[in-house]
């Protein structure tokens, strides 16, 4: 039982206790008796009758309980098969008397009941007592569920069920969660009189606002009203929220040789003697799908149907980012010729969301596809320079000037209405004072704003809150300081939003790095070192990076980098990675040439948090490759090895450099170097 | 900071496993097969797993199997699927599973999935999500994953997702620490992790440590070991 001290009995408490599992014990086996022989007559049944009064957990003889009822039916009239129920049923009810939370006594209920000769009005009156008793037994509104959905109570009088017992106690978190439940099956179903998400939704805030005032330190309401916001902000249709390439932009790609293209670089690349070119789609959430029938790419170059993949950490289906990737190699492009692509989504129905909701309405984006002559020939063989991150390797950006730069980030995002700002609007000004001094009135206030600023419009140059917002995040990482990772993360995300919102707080962040063997082209690196950042956000707005600095921040995860699909080179190094399994999105990551995973804490701990986050094979989603790994493994441990195996056997790295972490001992180093073939420099030295 | 007292908890769980004639014994005579999971993979953990008799272990266990494949608690008990799990999970410690008919063990598995997806705790039909991982957990381990319809399983499981990020025992239940353990446990070997809104749940899970640092299994209720060791987990 909760919250009593154990203690030891004393003697003459012993010897009763003793005398009691003697009992119990012969009645146990005499009820297995005759449970082994079907033995059902009065005696036996009145013997399993007060075995279950004295121990409801006994599940075997429940089950007694209803091979005796069913043998015992077949024998007897119609006058006395309803007694033969009640029966089951004052037996539940002493039962429960015993042991409300009993699995066993509540299942005999239900199973009683669906047989069709018991009152459920009389169930009713029952339930309702009980629960006026004992408003949080989740055993009893399950129950509940049961017998409401037996005699076909609407939903709507179950939802005037629980206002009644939020009006008798607001700190009743089950009523809440029911009432959570409730709506949303009435609103996806557009009920009548449920058909209006804003009304509904303004009634909601209303009840939990008086819950919230009477008493602010219960959770309850809190949760509810998070519930709300999530409901005012959130897009149940799914959308595309970004592409790379990105509408109406031109593409250009340097060609080298004749007419035969030996290899393409993006201009401003460090991508070269690739020939494939990702086309990268972001929705809003999770969506399966995508496949040429749903999504329609028309161009003079595409011969053939293009096969999408969903960019998930874990072979899933279902995916937030498809990719495609065009074989120009293939392709007999010409030189100095623009070639249009256009990509139609959801010309057809077939797109859906995980919780079932389809694309709303098909959209369009078209980009234009240019080869020009290379300035310079690559010379063949040479290698690729080690890649320096100092300072001066690095020139700031002016201004952009091609359009391809960066992705544009208002797509296709429908106008929200005016209620859901000003809800929200109002929500902030109904609890300032509240929302003030707790901290989970800070975090309301915190996650509010975010609201307001994500249903404001990109274009819109009122002063959005991100200064607010962080500020009460740094607060709530010293007012609550168990709970600072999570408030740190949340910051980080808010950090990332307002520097990749726009071009101008994204530029002071690029800089040209210079490589002196292509003198005339110079490639472009996000430089985000020493943001604090303890994760990742907004990868939508950076599909188009193709260099990224992430060094000296304390990022545990690098989640969401797999669409990232342009990246080529990386740097994390000076950072808080704590297993290879944080590593997993890099896997996705084809054209991966350059990483720098220094000074960060791999091998450092030895229960991996993140395993099942990641394919494994203890997660039954992956093939993994015993042979080539035991080959390469040699005489070390395996378990060692493998998760490491598992990143970077797919990559295609040049440049690795893991000095500074744990595991980066002689043994590891020369393990890693086998498993990387294509590896030119390790720990900034040459091979 | 103190340190654990091995010794003393192995003579505890022994002594346990001799009394059974004590009254906390014959009242969960019925569930001594889940009773023997924990004990001996504490003393596993603790490197004593030697100090019990496995052969003896092994036909108690083969004593309580049933011609449908499944497991009783104990002898003369009927079949459910927490003592298959239970029974699989001890043989699977000692590394016996090769005593156990396998495909037997998984029909008994198969024929408890219902045609939603979800599972049911044996024939009687109780359904409930932490069925649904003793399922996915079991099979897991038997390497037969394949044999029950994993996909169903999975969107059973999701439609009992609630508005906290939690999970019930059957949709629209209350999230419970419990429940959200078997639900979590059951996605992560399905590999099916992506589908929790793992900030949302994450913050939930963390609001169940209160000021005395204990864990409790929902909201404004008191902490108690088995949500803190749920929740732990959970957590991962």
């Amino acid at each position: 039982m909760h919250g009593r001290p154990r203690k030891p009995l004393k003697e003459e408490d012993e010897s009763v206790l003793s005398a009691k599992a003697e009992k119990l014990r012969l009645l146990q086996s005499q009820f297995l008796a005759n449970h082994q022989n079907r033995i059902y007559s009065k005696e036996a049944l009145d013997l399993s009758a007060k075995l279950l009064e004295n121990n409801p957990e006994c599940y075997t003889a429940w089950n007694y309980r209803k091979l005796a009822v069913q043998h015992n039916l077949s024998q007897s009239d119609s006058d006395s098969v309803a007694s033969l129920f009640d029966q089951e049923l004052k037996l539940v009810e002493n039962a429960l008397r015993k042991n409300f939370k009993s699995y066993g006594a509540w299942h005999h209920r239900k199973w009683v009941l669906s047989k069709g000769h018991s009152s459920i009005d009389h169930e009713m009156r029952l339930l309702n007592g009980f629960q006026k008793a004992d408003p949080r037994n989740f055993h009893a509104w399950n129950y509940r569920r049961f017998v409401t959905d037996l005699m076909k109570r609407s939903d709507e009088d179950e939802l005037k069920y629980t206002e009644e017992v939020i009006g008798e106690n607001f700190s009743n978190y089950s009523a809440w969660h029911n009432r959570s439940a409730i709506l949303s099956n009435l609103l996806k179903r557009k009920a009548e009189g449920f058909s209006h998400k804003e009304k509904v939704l303004q009634e909601e805030y209303e009840h939990v606002r008086n819950a919230i005032f009477t008493d602010p330190d219960d959770q309850s309401g809190w949760f509810y009203h998070l519930w709300l916001i999530d409901q005012t902000v959130k897009n149940d249709a799914p959308l595309l929220v970004s592409s790379w390439p990105s509408r109406g932009s031109t593409i250009t790609l340097n060609g080298h040789g004749n007419n035969r293209l030996h290899g393409l670089s993006l201009l401003n690349s460090t991508l070269s003697g690739t020939t494939t070119l990702p086309i990268i789609l972001y929705f809003n959430q999770a969506v399966e799908g995508i496949n040429s029938s749903t999504v329609a790419v028309k161009s003079e170059i595409l011969k053939e149907d293009l096969v999408w993949k969903p960019l998930s950490v874990n072979n899933s289906s279902t995916a937030q980012v498809w990719v495609v990737y065009l074989k120009l190699g293939n392709m007999e492009l010409q030189l100095s010729k623009t070639y249009s692509i256009e990509i139609t989504i959801g010309y057809s129905a077939g797109i859906v969301s995980s919780n079932g909701y389809h694309y709303g309405y098909p959209s369009q984006i078209a980009f234009e596809l240019c080869v020009q002559t290379a300035h310079t020939e690559p010379v063949e063989g040479q290698y690729p320079k080690l890649t320096s991150w100092k300072d001066s390797d690095f020139q700031k950006v002016d201004h952009f000037e091609e359009s391809n730069f960066v992705a544009s980030t208002d797509h296709h995002i429908p106008t929200t209405s005016n209620w859901c700002r000003e809800a929200i609007d109002e929500e902030i000004t109904n609890y300032q004072d509240l929302l003030s001094d707790c901290k989970i009135g800070k975090l309301t206030l915190a996650r509010l704003l975010t609201a307001l600023d994500l249903l404001s419009p990109e274009h819109d140059k009122r002063k959005k809150h991100t200064e607010e917002i962080l500020k009460l995040y740094t607060e709530l990482m010293k007012l609550d300081p168990t709970h600072s990772l999570y408030y740190k993360d949340e910051h980080s995300l808010v950090l990332l939003q307002q520097i990749t919102s726009s071009e101008e707080s994204l530029l002071p962040h690029c800089h040209y790095y210079k490589d002196a063997t292509e003198t005339n082209t110079s490639y472009v690196c996000l430089r985000l070192q020493n943001l604090l950042l303890s994760r990742m956000g907004s990868i939508k707005n950076l599909l188009w990076v193709q260099m990224l600095d992430l060094s000296h921040n304390e990022l545990r995860s690098i989640e969401g980098l797999e669409a990232m699909q342009l990246l080529s080179c990386l740097n994390l190094s000076h950072n808080k990675l704590g297993s290879f399994t944080a590593l997993g999105p890099l896997r996705s990551l084809k054209s991966l040439k350059v990483l720098n995973i220094s000074h960060n804490e791999l091998g450092s701990h030895s229960i991996d948090t993140r395993r099942y986050l990641c394919s494994s094979p203890l997660a039954h989603t992956e093939v993994f490759a015993w042979d080539r790994f035991e080959i390469l493994c040699g005489s070390y441990s395996a378990t060692k090895f493998w998760e490491a195996f598992l990143i970077f056997e797919s990559l295609n790295l040049t440049d690795l450099n893991i000095t500074g972490n744990a595991v980066a001992d002689e043994n590891f180093t020369s393990f890693i170097v086998k498993v990387l073939p294509t590896l030119k420099y390790l720990n900034d030295e040459e091979l | 900071m103190g340190e654990l007292v091995a010794d003393k908890h192995v003579r505890y769980i022994l002594s346990v496993e001799k009394k059974k004639d004590s009254f906390e014994s014959v009242v969960m005579e019925h569930l001594r097969m889940n009773g023997a999971y924990w004990g001996l993979t504490a003393l596993d953990i603790m490197g004593k797993l030697d100090t019990v008799d496995t052969n003896e272990v092994v036909s108690w266990i083969m004593s309580c199997q049933h011609e449908s494949g499944g497991f009783g608690g104990n002898v003369g008990h009927d079949p459910h699927i927490l003592y298959t799990l239970s029974a699989v999970q001890v043989l699977a410690l000692f590394n016996k599973l090769d005593v156990v008919d396998v495909d037997k063990v998984t029909n008994y598995i198969v024929s408890l999935q219902n045609e939603d997806g979800s599972f049911s705790g044996d024939i009687w039909g109780e359904v409930d999500t932490r069925f649904s991982y003793i399922a996915i957990c079991c099979v897991s381990i038997l390497h037969r994953l394949d044999r029950i319809n994993v996909e169903k399983a999975v969107k059973y499981i999701i439609s009992c997702k609630n508005m906290d990020g939690g999970f019930g025992c059957t949709p629209g239940g209350e999230s419970h620490a419990g429940q959200i353990f078997c639900c979590v446990g059951a996605l992560a070997i399905t590999g099916s992790l992506d589908l929790i809104d793992k900030d949302l749940l994450g913050w939930w899970l963390c609001e169940r440590q209160v000021k005395s640092g204990g864990l409790n299994g929902r909201p404004e209720k008191l902490p108690d070991i088995m949500s803190g060791m749920l929740l732990m987990v959970g957590s991962f």
